[in-house]
C-alpha cells in the first residue's frame, strides 16, 4: 500500500500553484495520472522519485520515503524512472546501461528478449530509434526490480504504431513484474488499455480519481451518442449555418440554425450528440 | 642554443594543469549543481584572472607568496619552503592565473548534460561521486579535454605573472616566454625567432589536435 499525503507550493506559467494531492495506492495497481499540462503531473513523479521537495508524508509498504520534513534520496527509494526523453547513459550500450543500475545479467537477458532488443544489446544508444531508446529505458527502470515504476509520458514522443506497440510491451511487463505503475498519459486510449484506475488533476488538486472506464466513458449509461470536439469555425451558407467540429482527428459539419449560431463561439469545447439506439461498428 | 627553458615551461604546464584539474573538478561541480546565491560571487571571483591586468595578479600573489604575507612566512617558517622566486612559486601563481580556464569550461560541461541523465543515475542507487565519474565526466569528453589542454597551453603562454612571481633564474623560472623576452631585450633575434617559431607550433598543435578531437566527436556521438 502506498499511502500519498502531500503538498507543494509551484510556480507555473500562470503564477503560484499549490499542488495538493492525497492518495491511496495498492500494491500491484496501475494508474494513470491525467490533466493538463501544467497541472501537476510531472511535479508529483518527481516528488515520489524524491527529485523535487515537499511537504507531508509518503509512506510506501510501511516505510517512510517523506515523512516530518525527512525525505529518503533517490538513491534509497525503489522505484524505476522513465523519462519522456528517455535519459538514456550514452556513453554506454545498451546491455551497460541496464547493467550499470544492477549487476543482474539473468535479469537483463529477459527484459532484453521481451523488448526484442537482444539483437542490438550491443549498441550504443545512439545509433537506436526513438521507439527503443524508450524500450531501453523502460527496462532499465526494471533492473532494480522497483517497488513503484514511475512513466512520465513515455510514449508522447513516439509515432502512433510504436505507440501502440510499447503499450502492449508495458501491459506485458506489468503482468509479469506487478510491479505498482504510475503513468503520466493524455491519450485515452493508451489510458484504457493499460490503466486500470485515472487520477485526474488540474491547478494541482485531484478533479477526479476512480476506475477507468467510470472516467473516461463520457456517455456511460446514456443512449446518448455523444462526442466531445472543438469548434472550428461557424459559416453561413444562404439561410443555414455551418459548424465544423473537429472531434479527434476528425473533422464534422454540423448544420445550426441562427440562435445556436450566435452562441457559440469559435475554438468552444462543444459536445456533439445524437440519440442512437444501436449504434453500429464497420 | 639550450631547450632548458621549454623543458621547463612544459613542466610548469603539466604540473598547472594536473593540479587543477583536481582543484576545479569538484569546483565546477558543485557551480553547475548548486542553486545558491553565493554561486554569482564564486562564478566572479573564478574569472577574475581573466580580466585582472598580469601584473596586478602578479603584485598580489608575489605579496601574499613573499616573507611580508602571513601565508609566505608560514612556508618560509615551518615548511622551510621559499615561494617567491622559485618554481613552487611559479606553480602557485600558475594556478591563480590558469584557474578559471580549467573551471569554465567544466562548468559549462557539466550545465549542458542532460539533467535527466544523472537523475537517471541516482534514482539507480548511484551516489554523486560514481554519477560524476562513471556518467557525468564520460559523457563529456570534449569539454575536458578542452579544459585539460587550454589550462595547459595557457600556462605555456603566461608571461607578465611568471616574470612578477618567478623571474628569470635559469633552470628554476626561466620559462620560454621569458626566454624570448631576454633575447629580444639583448637583441639575440635569431634565437629569438627559433624560440618564437617553436611556441607557435607547439600552440597551433594543440590547439589543432582539441578541435579535431571535439569534431570528431560531434561525428560520433552527435554531441
Amino acid at each position: 500500500m502506498i499511502n500519498i499525503n502531500i503538498t507543494k507550493e509551484l510556480h507555473g506559467a500562470d503564477g503560484v500553484m499549490q499542488l495538493a494531492f492525497h492518495a491511496e495506492i495498492q500494491e500491484g495497481e496501475f494508474v494513470a495520472l491525467s490533466g493538463k499540462s501544467g497541472s501537476g503531473k510531472t511535479t508529483l513523479l518527481r516528488i515520489l522519485a524524491g527529485l523535487e521537495e515537499a511537504q507531508g508524508d509518503i509512506i510506501v509498504s510501511k516505510k517512510e520515503w517523506l515523512h516530518a520534513g525527512k525525505a529518503l534520496p533517490p538513491q534509497q527509494r525503489e522505484i524505476g524512472f522513465v523519462f519522456q526523453e528517455y535519459a538514456l547513459f550514452d556513453n554506454m550500450t545498451i546491455e551497460e546501461n541496464l547493467l550499470f543500475v544492477a549487476k543482474d545479467r539473468e535479469l537483463a537477458e529477459k527484459l532484453l528478449e521481451m523488448t526484442e532488443l537482444t539483437k542490438m544489446k550491443r549498441r550504443y544508444p545512439h545509433a537506436l530509434s526513438g521507439g527503443q531508446k524508450q524500450r531501453v529505458s523502460i527496462c532499465r527502470a526494471l533492473m532494480k526490480r522497483p517497488k513503484i515504476l514511475l512513466l512520465d509520458e513515455p510514449l508522447s514522443a513516439l509515432d502512433v504504431t510504436m505507440r501502440t506497440k510499447l503499450q502492449q510491451e508495458l501491459l506485458q511487463l506489468h503482468k509479469e513484474f506487478k510491479t505498482t505503475t504510475i503513468m503520466v498519459s493524455h491519450d485515452p486510449s493508451e489510458i484504457y488499455r493499460l490503466a486500470s484506475r485515472v487520477i485526474e488533476l488540474e491547478n494541482g488538486t485531484i478533479i477526479n480519481n476512480g476506475k477507468t472506464k467510470d472516467i473516461l466513458l463520457k456517455t456511460k449509461g446514456s443512449q446518448k451518442f455523444s462526442f466531445e470536439g472543438e469548434l472550428l469555425e461557424i459559416k453561413r451558407v444562404d439561410v443555414i449555418f455551418i459548424a465544423i467540429v473537429a472531434i479527434g482527428q476528425q473533422l464534422v459539419e454540423v448544420v445550426l440554425s441562427k440562435k445556436e449560431a450566435e452562441k457559440f463561439k469559435v475554438g468552444q469545447r462543444v459536445t456533439l450528440s445524437t440519440k442512437a439506439f444501436s449504434p453500429t461498428l464497420s | 642554443m639550450s631547450f632548458e627553458p621549454f623543458i621547463l615551461s612544459l613542466k610548469l604546464a603539466s604540473l598547472t594543469a594536473l593540479i587543477l584539474f583536481c582543484i576545479a573538478l569538484p569546483l565546477a561541480w558543485y557551480l553547475s549543481q548548486t542553486h545558491s546565491r553565493a554561486k554569482p560571487f564564486i562564478e566572479a571571483l573564478t574569472a577574475l584572472p581573466i580580466v585582472l591586468p598580469p601584473s596586478v595578479l602578479g603584485f598580489y600573489i608575489l605579496w601574499a607568496l613573499s616573507y611580508n604575507s602571513p601565508i609566505g612566512a608560514f612556508f618560509e617558517n615551518t615548511l622551510g619552503v621559499k615561494l617567491v622566486f622559485s618554481f613552487t612559486g611559479l606553480v602557485v601563481a600558475s594556478c591563480f592565473y590558469s584557474l578559471p580556464f580549467m573551471v569554465q569550461p567544466l562548468q559549462n560541461g557539466f550545465e549542458s548534460l542532460n539533467k535527466n541523465m544523472l537523475e537517471a543515475s541516482y534514482i539507480a542507487g548511484k551516489s554523486k561521486f560514481t554519477t560524476l565519474f562513471r556518467v557525468a565526466l564520460p559523457n563529456m569528453k570534449p569539454a575536458l579535454l578542452t579544459a585539460i589542454i587550454i589550462t595547459f597551453a595557457h600556462t605555456v603562454g603566461e608571461f607578465g605573472v611568471v616574470l612578477m612571481v618567478g623571474g628569470s633564474i635559469p633552470g628554476e623560472t626561466k620559462v620560454a616566454s621569458v626566454a624570448i623576452y631576454e633575447m629580444v631585450e639583448i637583441m639575440d633575434y635569431k634565437a629569438a625567432h627559433i624560440y618564437s617559431a617553436i611556441m607557435l607550433g607547439i600552440s597551433f598543435l594543440v590547439l589543432l589536435s582539441v578541435y579535431l578531437f571535439n569534431a570528431r566527436q560531434t561525428r560520433r556521438f552527435g554531441l
